[in-house]
């Protein structure tokens, strides 16, 4: 990789797969700054072949006038928030479990990955009716059976029940990053360890948690890129009521719903802003783990 | 304080009988060496001891308090491990630090000992590195260190310098024999190079297939290997060893002789031989020599000056003081 040959046949391979990420992404976001600053409600007849009326800031004003907008980004945050903290904290005490040799480990396994491969508007809708459901939910029947008042998840306690289905989407993920991290761990330290007199939890502390930050920022990074636009699973349980709009949320309301692409796209801009600032956030806290 | 006493200790894991029923003492401040080729089950033993692993039969006593069940850190002992086990996210002042942060110990003493242990490993400069930035011999002086500032009953070495290149393991070999010598406390080491075990060994224990073959200090197990199995595995190069008619002659199944102890000569010897390879060390030269009738390839030592080339007629007579005799069982016969 050293030689100027070598350097530049490298560059040479790798443009078209840079110049393929380039469009993919320009084109898009030259569209959505393009549209933020236009008039365009499709079903007041404005259309592309007319021309659109420039608006200015009109649209960003508009966006972040609107009652919904706070409410929205902080719906977001929480959203994001708990399920990271959920999904990093349970994936570590998975990772541990399961670690450790144990009878039908590869079917165990294999349990725990599976809920990555459904589709996050099938578990959507199977959470939504086959356990939060208040009259035939399996929830429902278990508090019954216990005496208590089944809780209306969806409506009572929306946003914790948009958390746990998102986070039991992403729990397998966090929990097979850190398992290949915990079993990277060179086994001769957590001895060392224990001679020098450190008991299991401040193994846990000083050896094996230090040990996987990195993938722990990993985990944290990815999530979050991908939490941020979750959809589907407000879709189809809550369609955005109850508090559970979050910013992706109510753009597909602006643009859909209302059928203003122009307001949408201005919420597009602001979304790309916050994904950006939550970005250069967990970069700096975390940052120092990635060298 | 530190004498340890195995007491038929026995290790299998599940069905594979690692090692057999086994007796051994190990004397206070006495430095011991567990030799012998790899896969004996030196490692084993030595896990046994620290309580890494449990014993499935038997009992060890350190101190003449039983300590088969109790846990590691409980047992006052120490450990370098081959790969070092170093902290990577932790500096080398954490890491030297940590047995001690673990045993509660004040802050003030703690810094102490820490500064007294990087004062006599040479490890003062690098305090605030991590063990990332640290070239492999610093490294196994900061597992030393670690190991050392708890003051350990005994301390257990397994294979600490197989990690290392020639030049800095003769160096580190030395100063582990100073280290030994300076804090007079019991050490156990294990290595599978013979030459470790005769420079740095009070006693040597030689292994083999988790059967205890001899143990003895080290010129004791030169000069009276006890089988077949020591003669050959302690000295360097390997003793050769004759059988068939050489060996009958003298009432025996098999004869051995070290290279050291066959004189070489132009002129007149006992055996004669063709000279194969030579390997030229300057202070001596070893010579294979084939053809000689004796069976195998014989191996002889000679002073650096002596000039024999490839495909010489050489003739070769053996001390015979020094001639080691084995019967049909390995067994050592005589004296
Ligand atoms: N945890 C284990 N489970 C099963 N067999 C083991 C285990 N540890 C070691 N052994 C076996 O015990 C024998 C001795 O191993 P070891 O003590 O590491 O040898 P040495 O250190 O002398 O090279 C080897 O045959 C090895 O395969
Ligand atoms: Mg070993």
């Amino acid at each position: 990789m050293a030689t100027q040959h070598s350097r530049s046949a490298a560059r040479m391979m790798m443009a078209p797969a840079v110049i393929l990420l380039l469009g993919w992404m320009l084109v898009p976001l030259t569209m959505t700054l393009f549209f933020s600053f236009k008039k365009y409600l499709p079903l007041r007849g404005d259309s592309v072949a007319n021309g659109l009326d420039w608006v200015g800031f009109e649209n960003y004003v508009r966006f972040v006038g609107s009652s919904s907008f706070w409410p929205s980004i902080q719906a977001t945050l929480v959203i994001v928030g708990g399920v990271l903290v959920i999904t990093v904290v349970l994936g570590i005490l998975l990772a541990l479990l399961l670690d450790r040799p144990m009878w039908g480990q590869g079917i165990v396994r294999i349990l725990v990955i599976s809920p990555f491969f459904v589709m996050p508007t099938v578990s959507g809708l199977v959470w939504k009716n086959m356990f939060m459901d208040p009259i035939n939910g399996l929830l429902a029947h278990l508090y019954k059976f216990f005496g208590a008042e089944p809780v209306q998840w969806l409506s009572q306690a929306s946003l914790e029940s948009i958390i746990m289905i998102v986070s039991w989407q992403w729990l397998p993920f966090a929990t097979l990053i850190l398992l290949t991290a915990i079993q990277s761990l060179d086994s001769e330290q957590l001895e060392a360890a224990e001679m020098d007199g450190a008991p299991v939890i401040k193994r846990f502390w000083h050896i094996i948690l230090p040990h996987m930050s990195r993938a722990i920022t990993v985990v944290i990074l990815i999530q979050t890129i991908f939490l941020l636009s979750i959809f589907a699973e407000i879709f189809v349980t809550t369609a955005g009521a109850f508090g559970t709009k979050t910013l992706t949320y109510l753009i597909f309301q602006r643009v859909l719903e209302s059928q203003n692409v122009g307001l949408g796209s201005a919420g597009g801009v602001y979304a790309i802003i916050l994904a950006n600032i939550v970005a250069i956030f967990l970069m700096r806290i975390v940052g120092k783990n990635l060298d | 304080m530190g004498q340890i006493v195995l007491n038929q200790v026995q290790k299998k894991f599940g069905d594979v009988e690692v090692i057999p029923p086994l007796d051994l003492t190990i004397e206070d401040g006495e430095f011991t060496v567990f030799v012998g080729p790899s896969g004996c089950g030196k490692s084993t033993l030595l896990r046994l001891i620290a309580g890494l692993e449990d014993v499935t039969a038997g009992s060890i006593q350190i101190d003449g308090k039983e300590t088969s069940n109790l846990p590691p850190a409980k047992r006052g002992l120490a450990m370098v491990f081959q790969s070092y086990a170093l902290y990577p996210h932790m500096t080398v002042r954490k890491n030297i630090a940590f047995p001690l942060r673990m045993a509660k110990l004040d802050q003030a003493e703690i810094d102490q000992r820490v500064a007294n242990a990087a004062e006599v490993l040479n490890l003062t400069e690098y305090l605030d590195r991590r063990p990332g930035q640290l070239s492999g011999g610093q490294r196994q002086r900061v597992a030393i260190g670690r190991a050392i500032v708890r003051e350990p009953a005994a301390f257990l070495f397994d294979e600490p310098l197989s990690n290392l290149d020639a030049a800095l393991r003769v160096g580190m070999r030395l100063e582990i024999s100073e280290l030994h010598k300076r804090l007079a406390t019991t050490m156990i080491y294990v290595t599978h190079d013979q030459v470790e075990a005769m420079t740095m060994a009070d006693k040597i224990v030689v292994l083999n297939a988790g059967v205890i073959e001899q143990v003895g200090s080290p010129l004791e197990l030169y000069r009276n290997p006890r089988n077949h199995f020591v003669a050959g595995f302690i000295g360097s190069p390997k003793m050769n060893f004759i059988s068939g008619e050489a060996a009958s002659d003298m009432n025996a199944h098999t004869i051995g002789i070290r290279p050291e102890h066959i004189e070489v000569s132009e002129s007149a010897g006992e055996w004669t031989g063709v000279v194969g390879v030579s390997e030229h060390l300057g202070s001596d030269t070893f010579f294979h020599i084939h053809d000689t009738g004796l069976g195998d390839t014989l191996t002889v030592r000679a002073d650096g000056e002596v000039g024999f080339k490839h495909g010489d007629k050489i003739n070769l007579t053996p001390r015979t003081d020094m001639i080691h005799k084995f019967d049909d069982q390995g067994l050592r016969i005589g004296e």
